[in-house]
């Protein structure tokens, strides 16, 4: 298993913490694609071009891709909704142990009466599936086995069971075989009208018993021994629940697979975590990343015959879990660097604007502008270090510079957002030695970050604390809201630093 | 704060009618794993009172809650809340589970939780009415948590968690509470405000029992107190319980006995 992965899929703020093997997941749908070869067809079209195909896809014209769609929409919407509460009660193991122990059920259910009876199979199937998970709560109470340990044996135990009955079945003279290796990987093709009608009353099912006991699967999810002293039936919700789970598990083997069809529980309802943090919406988001998969991985595969189902629709909820993972506006890698970037852009510039107002200062307010020398001996940088951050002022609006590269500028919104950092400073040094007691010699690194981050509320809020004073620990004037606004460029009859027209 | 000086306790003369016993504890025993954990506890808990259970860890003080709100099995006695069987008297039953016991990254905010408060009292498809929200809203007010009603609770601190976990069972508008260790990872002036809500609480005729860890306020604090190591050792009126002798063979090592036969006994089976 690629353990780095893993790693960077929790780092973000440790939320899937312990909650879910993704690693585990993505390398069983990565693992699965070689054995597609041998798997069954998606479809039993055989040497039609791409197009061709595709045309066939989104024109619907073919009722077996009908079919397929309506499939992978119902499997989206029911594995959505189940998934979210699995996730959330960190019992994604169970439901991977659950969907592998359902195989002996659909070998069984098939030998009934040898053929692919939906009927048969889906009751098999789901007997199969709680009679694993039955097992693991034996083992774990009645031993000092578990949880984890408990549903490993159980997975590969039933799993094992089941690929010896299904190699069984290949043997058998007789009986029509047809269809059922595409449990094993999933084909969403070989979706017909009596799965669907199975799959219709089961996610209706889903979505009436979420809609009718969500408050009660919320509470006992998040804290169940508050919900069984309030009175709540933890365990009949709990049974309820992992009836569900097992429904929805074994209509969506048909598309899916049972090797992957935990993956579908797991992976758009982790997408939705990073999305949100409230649980109804975690369930909206989930089953819709559920159903935008299954039709995406039911195209794709449609496209290329050779290949199952499964695997492609896992590939397809993962990139959108990834998408999420880069982009979501709350944990997303990509926004979180790109609000750091840009907030590190904006500190540098308003450094700048703070030492040509350092500058002025030093020349009594005199002169027109900063000369860029000066600048950078300041800030002890090279010319051209400080001609480049120069650049970024008069990028934003905030400075000009002369053509000889030898002078910049500020503008007047320059010159008052410099003036706002340096008040917002010493303010803060002021407040930090006055309120807080600390001694002047420390305060300035502090201040160094407050000043970016002051807000006009708080500024106006440490100017009354402080009694509108108007001289910094260090002796200097603090430059009052009345410089900055309006009338900013004159202090007296002194120029402060920005260009006016004329020499 | 308050001054907390606990008022002499008016014994009510002769045999009180039963539904003025919040609860009533008989020969109750609890075992994890065949290994007992408490031993024939009998407890009658007056009404109106804020009393303190305090024990080592591992005394079984939690499970002394779980057990009486029915949580883990109990392989001996009974619980009888306001002279019913529990299960008839859930309603009046407030409770504050330790802060550890739940996910705080789960995808709820502080409201959503504080209305968890209400649900025991809602019908099977009943939702949360006006009503419940706004009897939430004031329980989080009382708890100085109402600006954050709003806030991911993963986003809370230690103290605000417990803070809201209270606020929750406040609206649960119980008779009877049960809280453990509500000032685990708490300030001292939450803590006094806490108290403060508590002793409020009692002045209203509610019954709270309370897992407490700090020997130093426990006197100050609490009318009556527990004194738990795996069976009762003492439980009366704080002035008369709080005594060295009594901490003594709470915290001493005279009770390693009762762990050595429950080894034995876990042994054995
Ligand atoms: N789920 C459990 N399974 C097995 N043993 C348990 C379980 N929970 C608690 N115990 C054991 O029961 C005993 C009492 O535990 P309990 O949690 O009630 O103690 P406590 O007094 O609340 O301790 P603390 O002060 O640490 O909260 C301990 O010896 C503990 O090891
Ligand atoms: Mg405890």
């Amino acid at each position: 298993m690629p353990p780095s992965f893993q790693e960077t899929v929790r780092t973000p703020n440790g939320r899937l913490r312990g909650r879910i093997g993704l690693s585990h997941l993505l390398f069983l749908a990565i693992a699965s694609i070689p054995f597609a070869a041998r798997a069954a067809r998606v479809g039993d079209v055989v040497e039609t071009s791409v197009w061709t195909q595709a045309v066939r896809f989104l024109t619907l014209s073919d009722p077996s891709v009908r079919y397929a769609l309506l499939g992978a929409v119902l499997i989206g919407v029911s594995t959505g909704l189940l998934g979210s509460f699995i996730v959330v009660r960190r019992m994604a193991m169970a439901g991977d142990a659950l969907s592998h122990a359902v195989l002996p059920g659909v070998a069984l259910g098939f030998l009934w009466n040898m053929s692919k009876d939906p009927m048969a199979i889906f009751v098999g199937a789901t007997l199969a599936g709680l009679l694993g998970t039955a097992f693991v709560s034996w083992i774990t109470s009645t031993t000092r086995i578990k949880e984890d340990a408990a549903l490993g044996m159980v997975l590969a135990g039933f799993f094992s069971v089941g690929l010896c009955l299904m190699s069984m079945i290949q043997g058998l003279p007789t009986g029509n075989k047809s269809g059922i290796n595409s449990f094993i990987f999933g084909q969403a093709a070989a979706i017909g009208p009596s799965d669907l009608k199975l799959m219709a009353i089961v996610t209706v099912g889903a979505l009436l018993g979420v809609g009718l006991f969500y408050r009660q699967l919320l509470v006992t999810s998040f804290d169940p021994g508050f919900a069984r002293a309030s009175g709540l039936p933890v365990r009949w919700v709990h049974h309820g629940l992992m009836l569900f789970l097992a429904f929805a598990v074994v209509i969506a083997l048909q598309a899916v697979g049972v090797v992957l069809v935990s993956a579908l529980l797991i992976i758009p309802a982790a997408t939705a975590y990073l999305l949100t943090d409230r649980m109804h919406r975690m369930l909206a988001i989930a089953v819709a990343a559920g159903v935008a998969a299954g039709v995406a991985g039911s195209f794709v595969s449609f496209l290329a015959p050779a290949l199952p189902t499964g695997p492609f629709i896992v590939l397809a909820s993962a990139s959108l879990f990834s998408a999420a993972f880069l982009f979501s506006p709350r944990q997303g890698l990509l926004l979180r660097w790109w609000h750091q970037r840009s907030r590190n852009a904006r500190v540098a510039r308003e450094n700048t604007l703070k030492a040509i107002y350092h500058l002025s200062e030093a020349h009594g307010f005199k002169g027109e502008g900063a000369l860029v020398r000066e600048l950078a001996e300041r800030r002890r940088s090279t010319l051209e270090e400080e001609l480049v951050r120069i650049r970024g002022l008069v990028a934003a609006g905030w400075a000009t510079l002369s053509d000889d590269r030898a002078v910049v500028y500020p503008t007047p919104a320059g010159w008052q957002r410099g003036s706002e950092i340096v008040r917002n400073h010493r303010l803060w040094e002021l407040y930090l030695t006055n309120a807080a007691q600390i001694s002047p010699d420390h305060v300035h690194e502090d201040a160094e970050k407050i000043e970016h981050v002051l807000g006009e509320e708080l500024v106006r809020e440490l100017e009354r604390r402080l009694q509108f004073a108007t001289v910094d620990p260090h002796g200097k004037a603090i430059p009052a809201i009345g410089d900055i606004r309006g009338s900013a460029p004159s202090r007296g009859d002194t120029t402060i630093g920005f260009r006016r027209s004329g020499p | 704060m308050n001054n907390t000086v606990p008022l002499p306790t008016p014994h009510t003369p002769g045999p009180a009618p039963t539904d003025d016993i919040p609860l009533e504890v008989h020969d109750l025993t609890v075992a994890y794993q065949k290994k007992p954990v408490l031993w024939g506890i009998d407890l009658v808990v007056p009404a109106g009172k804020l009393i303190g259970i305090i024990g080592p860890n591992g005394a079984g003080k939690s499970t002394l809650i779980k057990a009486i709100l029915g949580q883990v099995p109990v392989s001996a006695g009974w619980v009888k809340v306001f002279g019913e069987p529990l299960k008839k008297n859930l309603r009046r039953i407030g409770y504050v589970p330790q802060r550890e016991s739940v996910d705080w990254d789960f995808p709820v905010n502080v409201l959503d939780v504080v209305i968890m408060g209400r649900y025991g009292r809602l019908g099977l498809f009943q939702r949360p009415r006006r009503e419940d929200v706004d009897i939430a809203r004031a329980c989080l007010d009382q708890v100085k948590m109402l600006p954050f009603a709003n806030r991911q609770i993963s986003n809370l601190s230690g103290g605000q968690q417990q803070r809201v976990f209270l606020a929750r069972a406040l609206a649960q508008e119980a008779d009877l509470y049960f809280m453990d260790e509500p000032f685990a990872g708490v300030d001292a002036a939450t803590e006094s405000a806490i108290i403060g809500l508590l002793q409020e609480l009692k002045s209203r005729g509610k019954t709270l029992m309370v897992v407490h860890h700090d020997l130093s306020t426990a006197k100050e604090y609490f009318d009556m107190l527990l004194l738990l190591n795996m069976r009762v050792v003492s439980f009366g009126p704080t002035e008369q319980v709080f005594n060295n002798e009594l901490l003594q063979k709470t915290y001493g090592g005279r009770l390693t006995i009762l762990t050595d036969v429950a080894e034995a006994v876990k042994q054995q089976s």
